[in-house]
């Protein structure tokens, strides 16, 4: 049994998300690059990325788009539909730091739409110990209605 | 040298390749601004069409233990038609892969461009004149559906802008931001994206574990331009660099020009206008050069023009591609629009070659 979904009508802005806290190891930087089919060497081989100015390899930036992605899922349970990411990308993630994901709900419809779904804006942030890896925006539509009300999935 | 997410995804800027051979010798902001828009050549079909085994090696990459990704039933429980893909996923259907990459990588190493879509030739372009490195700054994605197993991508890209030359924390280079659009095999989109990566001539490092990656920091605290004070009036011109256009206010009653932009037309009174795109060539009809006082925002020392437009109009924008102490009154200049960040394009005036001036 997975987790409930976080229903539309349960959700106010300023409500903020649990914090997620991802540690960067090379397994992580390298098994995301192959995942995303991004063979650029910055992303797996060090020596290579140390002779292009870089102090080591680094995640990709499709890595960190698919982490935002999952952290606004843990939040939502499995029926929340993310309809839109836009990060911007300041400190690379190098191996052996900690990425740590906070974020708020900044924006909700008046009203869920005729898909029976809420949209809600999210900002999330991602800071390692060099600062802010990556700052964006999620909406993602919730389906209306409350835990206590709901009867299974958002159809 | 960051993911390379965009030459890695819009192998389908396919370019004739002669643009850039007309314009060979021209000095490199002509060169780039060639490429503006262009696109789209062929459409890119993903190699593969959206399947589990994909699926699956990236929610365990990423820890994500959502179910809807890997359970059927699960899936069908939240009134899915069955296991969906990531929505993040949408651009790792379209990568390049290893193959290509090695190809293009020997390519470069051999000194060619590696390639003949419009972002392989800017990307050679930029190499040539020596901004070597690439990282990602900004990836915005809309999905329109979920995909499903079974989907089959294709992928059809625009060059969107190439900003003049800027002087950021990490180095020296041109923000390159492209725009995709996903279709599916009924040929209906189901999603998009703007992708910009900054091109870069990189800071030597400036101590042990400072790498160019150290100075992504200061770069990404720099704090935005100031906002433009928008109102019903003005909103057009914001909104036309937005859309890489630099827009003029015309009076709709006798057709005079004016800007900055107001409600009515001081010439004939009338309250009734619309606009026109203007050539953005012009001439430098006044300037200064700011050293002081710095706002962090911006790169100092600072040129900041009166242009006077082949349309007429004048304009405040600042100029780049030059330095300082060479821009001259009357100097024939041209705009090029670029992207702050997410909320703020601007005209940026950089010099015109030789008899295209206004």
């Amino acid at each position: 049994m997975s987790a409930p979904t976080r229903r539309f009508d349960e959700v106010a802005v300023g409500d903020a998300l649990p914090e997620l806290v991802v540690p960067v190891t090379r397994t992580l930087i390298v098994a995301g690059a192959i995942a995303s089919r991004d063979y650029q060497d910055v992303h797996h081989d060090p020596v290579l990325a140390r002779q292009r100015g870089s102090r080591d390899i680094f995640m990709n930036i499709l890595t960190t788009n698919g982490l935002v992605g999952r952290y606004v899922t843990d939040w939502t349970g499995p029926g929340g539909l993310v309809t839109d990411v836009a990060i911007r990308l300041g400190v690379p993630n190098y191996p052996d730091d900690v990425l740590t994901f906070s974020g708020a709900v900044t924006g909700r419809d008046d009203a869920p739409g005729d898909d029976g779904r809420g949209g809600v804006e999210l900002s999330v942030r991602g800071a390692n110990g060099l600062g802010d890896h990556v700052t964006g925006t999620v909406r993602v539509r919730l389906p209306a209605g409350t835990a206590a009300g709901a009867t299974g999935g958002a159809s | 040298m960051s993911t390379d997410g965009s030459a890695g995804s819009d192998g389908t800027a396919g370019g004739d390749g002669t643009a850039r051979s007309a314009l060979a010798g021209r000095p490199l902001a002509e060169r780039l601004a060639a490429f503006v828009g262009r696109p789209a050549g062929e459409a890119l079909r993903a190699p593969d069409p959206v399947n589990r085994p994909m699926i699956r090696h990236w929610v365990e990459a990423m820890g994500d233990e959502n179910p809807v990704y890997v359970d059927d039933d699960e899936a069908r429980g939240q009134g899915l038609p069955g296991v969906i893909a990531p929505p993040t996923m949408l651009q790792a259907w379209i990568m390049r892969g290893l193959r290509t990459t090695l190809e293009v990588e020997a390519a470069r190493a051999a000194g060619r461009s590696g390639g003949t879509s419009a972002t392989d030739q800017i990307m050679g372009l930029l190499d040539e004149a020596g901004f070597t490195s690439v990282v990602a700054t900004n990836c915005e994605q809309h999905y329109v559906r979920p995909l499903v197993p079974g989907d089959h991508l294709e992928v059809r890209s625009v060059i969107d802008s190439v900003s003049a030359e800027k002087t950021t924390a990490l180095g020296t280079g041109h923000f390159l931001t492209t725009r995709l659009e996903f279709s599916d095999q009924a040929g209906e989109v189901v999603g998009s994206m703007l992708f910009r990566i900054l091109k870069f001539r990189p800071h030597p490092p400036t101590g042990p574990g400072e790498g160019a990656g150290g100075d992504a920091a200061r770069q990404a605290d720099r704090p935005l331009r100031p906002r433009p004070l928008l109102t019903d009036d003005n909103r057009f011109f914001f909104d036309g660099t937005k859309g890489g256009a630099l827009l003029v206010q015309r009076c709709r009653a006798c057709g005079t020009l004016r800007h900055p932009p107001r409600p009515a037309c001081g010439r004939c009174r009338s309250f009734e206008w619309d606009t026109v795109e203007a050539s953005g060539r012009g001439r430098i009809f006044s300037f200064v050069v700011n050293h002081h006082p710095q706002v962090p925002a911006f790169d100092y020392p600072l040129v900041v023009a009166l242009v006077e437009l082949e349309e007429g109009t004048r304009l405040v924008a600042n100029v780049s591609g030059i330095a300082p102490d060479e821009v001259t009154i009357g100097m024939a200049v041209e705009a090029r629009v670029e992207h702050f960040d997410a909320d703020l394009a601007l005209p940026v005036f950089v010099p015109a070659p030789e008899g295209a001036g206004a």
